[in-house]
């Protein structure tokens, strides 16, 4: 981890009508990384999440990447620069098979040239991609279409998107959510070998423990407003995360 | 090998050999055959790029105007009108829908439908290019084997180009974008630029036909924004089954022939034609073409010893 900040957000304030999604959430992401953010349901992780990458305009704030300002940016020029995400709801081409999936994110500008433009070259990449993912070489769960695959498939597509865009930093909006905790602990070593690449990572988690474990610090969402940051162990000993999380396991 | 050119050889020796065999009315009904399967094509191209169009007529009507403007204005020969009234009019369709591209569905369906409509009553009102009138007397293509084999070759090179165009990584992102837009944003490509591209080539295709039908009739006038434009060729893509572009084409060779032979009913033709379109679209809700396909393909295993 380097001290030069790959991510500045300040004052990021979104309102959907009277209700403030977001209250003025400001932190900074170091390079290389992982940043964990919890909290509970409807307090604007994902807001957060979609204000960062371009999908939903924020009402006031800035967002920096690597010292650029990407503030109201479109999603696609964003992504460009190296900073993917994952939905939470896995939003795959759900016609085309999960190899055929990957090759969208293949030729995008990013990464168009490395893949090679020859008819059918991205699908060996695909292929590789998703074999790192989790998709077995062998079977043919790389070849179905995505509208029949289970979730943990689609989950492990979402990720595999991501990956193929090369970012530097990934943002993962809730991709634990839906899974079983064989899948989890199959998807962890996978995130911890992005990390040990020098990706930075945002990490959205419901799932405390599996994420207390890989990140390095956390942020804790509530009512749109961040009301801690820090170590996980610290962070869960605040009073006031105690109160937003009371009657939870945690 | 035969197993996989036949269904290829198929259309392209159908539509060489056909123009030999047929009588001038039945040449004449194979060019309006020709001319619907490329509007379908267009429609299917624009709808597999997730943008649903009720008004080919648009792009039949500039290539049409264009084509012939330049024919009774410069006194270009057809040969030279023809390819500029194309790409001329793709473009000003293109540039027309640019600010609407954004819509999806049906909302970008209305304003397809409503520009022609709208185009009709401008020229009316300021009667420009002929007003009411129209064109005449525009130069003809030279006989009737050139009309003939110019279409046909068209059709057919639309037919394969676009075919092999959407098969190919480009052709898969348009795709994708009908599947889901935010994907492809966020795959870090640029959603409107793909729909540009795909709009330009189906507005191609659609001011082609235009422009040619242009100087079969020698006359270009209102009539060429007429909403049979719009929706014959989406009757056909359905009828044929959208998404593969042969299935348009399909579609256009059974009910352009179909609504030729209901001629003989009289007052019932459009009853018939009606009630024909009805049973087909919920007997074969899939459309002609990928059931055909799928029932081809059974013969795969088959031939798979021999290779």
């Amino acid at each position: 981890m380097s001290g030069t900040p790959i991510l500045q957000v300040s004052g990021l304030t979104k309102a959907f009508g009277g209700v403030l999604a977001l209250n003025a959430v400001s932190f900074d992401l170091m390079e290389g990384e992982l940043l964990g953010v919890i909290g509970p349901n409807g307090s604007g992780k994902t807001t957060l999440v979609n204000c960062i990458s371009g999908f939903v305009r924020p009402s006031s704030g800035k967002v920096l990447y690597k010292g650029q300002d990407i503030t109201h940016w479109r999603p696609h020029r964003i992504v460009r620069l190296g900073l993917a995400r994952t939905f939470q709801m896995v939003r795959p081409f759900y016609r085309l098979p999960a190899f055929k999936n990957m090759i969208i994110p293949l030729y995008s500008p990013r990464v168009k040239g490395l893949a090679g433009g020859k008819f059918g070259a991205r699908e060996a990449v695909a292929l590789d991609l998703l074999e790192e993912v989790g998709f077995e070489r062998d079977s043919h769960v790389a070849y179905k279409v995505a509208s029949v695959l289970p979730q943990g498939y689609l989950k492990r597509l979402e990720l595999a998107k991501a990956i193929a865009l090369q970012p530097d930093l990934i943002i993962l909006d809730e991709l634990f959510s839906g899974l079983s905790l064989a899948e989890v602990g199959s998807i962890v070593p996978i995130i911890e070998k992005l990390r040990g690449e020098g990706r930075s990572i945002i990490m959205i988690e419901h799932r405390l423990k599996e994420l207390f474990k890989i990140s390095d610090r956390v942020m804790v969402l509530n009512f749109g407003m961040k009301i801690a940051e820090g170590p996980a162990a610290e962070v869960m000993e605040n009073e006031e995360v105690k109160r937003a999380y009371l009657g939870s396991e945690a | 090998m035969f197993y996989l050119a036949f269904p290829r050889l198929l259309p392209i020796v159908g539509f060489i050999v056909l123009p030999l065999i047929l009588g001038v009315y039945w040449q004449k009904v194979l060019i309006s055959v020709a001319v619907f399967a490329l509007l379908a094509i267009s429609w299917d191209i624009l709808a597999q790029s997730g943008m649903v169009s009720l008004g080919q007529a648009l792009f039949f009507g500039m290539g049409a105007y264009a084509s012939g403007v330049l024919n009774h204005a410069f006194g270009l020969s057809p040969f030279i009108a023809i390819p500029i009234g194309t790409l001329l009019g793709g473009l000003i369709c293109t540039v027309l829908l640019l600010p609407v591209l954004r819509l999806r569905g049906i909302y970008f369906a209305m304003v397809t439908l409503i520009i022609p409509l709208m185009l009709v009553r401008i020229v009316e009102a300021t009667k420009v290019f002929g007003g009411t009138e129209g064109l005449s007397g525009l130069t003809p293509l030279p006989n009737v084997w050139v009309e003939v084999y110019c279409v046909v070759g068209a059709l057919l090179a639309a037919l394969f180009g676009f075919r092999r165009l959407m098969d190919s990584d480009f052709g898969l992102v348009l795709r994708g974008i009908n599947d889901n837009d935010r994907s492809v944003m966020n795959a870090g490509i640029d959603v409107t630029w793909f729909k540009i591209q795909s709009l330009f080539m189906a507005g191609c295709i659609g001011a082609f036909a235009g422009a040619f039908t242009t100087h079969v009739y020698m006359f270009v006038g209102m009539p060429v924004f007429a909403l049979d434009y719009s929706i014959l060729p989406i009757a056909a893509a359905v009828v044929g089954g959208p998404g593969s572009l042969a299935g348009a084409t399909l579609g256009a060779c059974i009910l352009v022939p179909l609504s030729e032979v209901l001629r003989g009913f009289g007052g019932l033709r459009i009853i018939l034609y009606g009630v024909f379109l009805v049973v087909f679209i919920v007997a074969l809700p899939e459309g002609l073409f990928p059931y055909i396909q799928r029932k081809y393909q059974q013969f795969e295993r088959w031939v798979e010893v021999d290779k």
